[in-house]
């Protein structure tokens, strides 16, 4: 008989497992982090500077912007909206390498790790650099003077929540996909981008005309541009503010449900 | 000690244990109900051509994926029920390295490693542990992507042993490395097996079955058509010697007729005839006394390519 072996193994609890994935993901950010940050920190700050600041110099306070200097109008849905790209970015062309390309979430899926705490652990990992590259951002802004108010904080929370619910979707989107990901590129054209321009992120809902309004109320961005407003600029309908966040809430459930789902039967056949 | 039967999973004797098993995908049947048994300590083999079902097998007792039917155990847990807690005891190579190549050597041990719950102290130590064990101490440092294909499988043969694995599962290991690192590889595998793994190891390499597996079964179409050691299949399946005779192109069909009654079983290969026979010399010179001029000859011990080719009719790599 040869001798008996005893594995070293353990199965970890589905928070530490999740967390666990958040160590393989930042064993990889350490030595890439300049590039990444770049994507997700500098390219809002851009904006803001020729949006708020060289735009925002032609535009007069007004009814449209709410009595406020657009720099303070745009600075809290800009990093909303840069939240929004970068969670679905990230969520897209890596998360399908993940199954096809790097592989790496079979090799994890091969371990005690489920494919549910893998899903939770890109989720939480995601919810670590959205909120790196929020509180980056803010910084820079206060120093442009964006900021009214201390409640202008929450805005990186708002960020947070509005990336991972449009995120998720794109997750489960990615589970889903077995080519190369040609519809990724469409959906960057055709959802993101314009997106990014009509979810009253640069000027109000009421500029866009009514027949084509109810685009705009079904964009996540949207829902958290108004929160991110609200918490930023003050004066807000706490109702609203409720109905907003619910719509964000049930998004990002959804889709995480959904990406659960197909996280499962992509990797386990 | 282990009995039959009710086995204790903390120190299982049989550490896989399948019955009628059957993988279906769509209405294919990948696997078509098969009964395996691996015992502790032996390395067991699939052996059989690509498309065999041999690699649904594999997945199937690693717990990612759910058998359609039958009834499987493996360290004496349900796949089903107890996937990561089976997950958390074995090892897996996978037929194509899933490295993290971005990373280095030593961050994909120990990164790796502490998805089985072990703490950084115990990772730090087994990633050096295990560089050595691999020959790639010198470059622990380095990222994975430029690294050759042998340092590549060996690096992914040590990311399957750093939770100390009671069962090893070792997909097609030494699938396109050149004669050095397959050998390295099998002095590895041989020196794991030393040291109590079980390993289960399936291959279309003949030449590899018999250098690794004490047992295996060969598989075709889903099927598990023979099983034994190496040296019990070949001596029930085909003869000590065989005589391989190469004829100019065209002329194999012709010559055929007048050798095929010398040897008690022969195979037509597109480029050669086998004569299967326990005396080759013999043969070969009853082959010569007919009058019959092969280009080439050659007498070779019967090896377990006969035994599939026997089994299936079919070459084992196309």
């Amino acid at each position: 008989m040869p001798p008996v072996r005893r594995s070293t193994g353990t199965v970890v609890p589905t928070w530490r497992a999740m967390w666990l994935r958040v160590e393989g993901h930042w064993a990889w950010y350490r030595r890439y982090w300049r590039s990444s940050l770049y994507s997700s920190g500098i390219e809002p700050l851009l904006f803001l500077a020729a949006m708020g600041l060289g735009f925002g110099s032609q535009v007069e306070a007004g009814a449209a912007t709410g009595g406020h200097e657009y720099l303070h109008y745009v600075a809290p849905a800009l990093l909303v909206a840069g939240a929004t790209m970068s969670g679905m970015g990230e969520s897209s062309f890596p998360v399908l390498s993940g199954f096809k390309w790097q592989k790496d979430y079979i090799a994890v899926t091969a371990t005690p790790i489920t494919p549910g705490q893998l899903l939770g652990g890109q989720l939480m990992w995601l919810a670590i650099r959205l909120t790196l590259s929020g509180v980056i951002y803010g910084l820079v802004a206060l120093t442009f003077g964006a900021w009214l108010r201390p409640g202008a904080v929450l805005v990186v929370g708002v960020g947070v929540i509005t990336g991972l619910a449009c995120a998720a979707p794109v997750m489960a989107l990615a589970a889903a996909t077995y080519d190369e990901g040609r519809r990724f590129v469409v959906m960057f054209r055709f959802v993101m981008v314009p997106m990014m321009l009509f979810s009253a992120t640069f000027f109000p809902i009421e500029q866009i005309p009514i027949e084509l309004r109810w685009l705009t109320w079904i964009s996540p961005l949207w829902h958290g541009n108004e929160i991110a407003r609200a918490v930023a600029l003050g004066g807000a309908d706490p109702l609203a503010v409720a109905g907003h966040g619910g719509f964000l809430l049930a998004l990002l459930a959804g889709g995480v449900l959904l990406a659960k789902k197909l996280f499962y039967r992509r990797l386990v056949v | 000690m282990a009995r039959d039967g009710e086995d204790d999973e903390r120190e299982p004797h049989l550490m896989v244990s399948g019955k009628a098993l059957v993988k279906r995908f769509g209405g294919v049947a990948a696997v078509a109900g098969i009964d395996v048994e691996v015992r502790r300590g032996e390395s067991f083999g699939f052996l059989g051509p690509n498309g065999a079902g041999k690699s649904s097998t594999m997945r199937m007792i690693a717990c990612v994926s759910p058998r359609s039917d039958g009834e499987l155990r493996v360290l004496s847990m349900d796949p089903e029920t107890d996937g990561p807690r089976i997950r958390a005891r074995i090892g897996v190579v996978p037929q194509l390295d899933n490295l993290d190549v971005e990373l280095t050597v030593r961050q994909n041990l120990q990164v790796y490693g502490r998805y089985f719950g072990l703490s950084r102290a115990r990772v730090r130590a087994k990633a050096v542990e295990l560089m050595e064990f691999a020959e790639l101490s010198d470059r622990a440092d380095d990222q994975v992507e430029p690294l050759s294909g042998g340092m590549k499988r060996r690096l992914t043969i040590a990311r399957s042993m750093v939770n100390d694995p009671e069962l090893l599962l070792l997909d097609e290991p030494t699938t396109g490395l050149d004669p050095q690192a397959r050998h390295l590889l099998w002095g590895r595998l041989y020196q794991l097996k030393q040291q109590g793994v079980t390993q289960i190891i399936t291959t279309h390499d003949m030449h590899e079955a018999e250098q690794l597996c004490d047992r295996l079964v060969v598989m075709d179409g889903g099927q598990i058509v023979a099983e034994g050691s190496p040296s019990e299949l070949i001596r029930r399946f085909s003869t000590r010697e065989v005589l391989e005779l190469r004829f100019p192109p065209g002329e194999q069909d012709g010559q055929l007729s007048r050798v095929a009654d010398l040897a008690g079983r022969h195979e037509v290969l597109p480029d050669r005839l086998l004569l299967y026979a326990d005396d080759g010399e013999a043969t070969l010179e009853a082959v010569h006394a007919r009058g019959v001029r092969p280009v080439s000859t050659l007498i070779r011990r019967s090896t377990l390519e006969d035994v599939f080719l026997r089994l299936t009719g079919r070459s084992l790599v196309d």
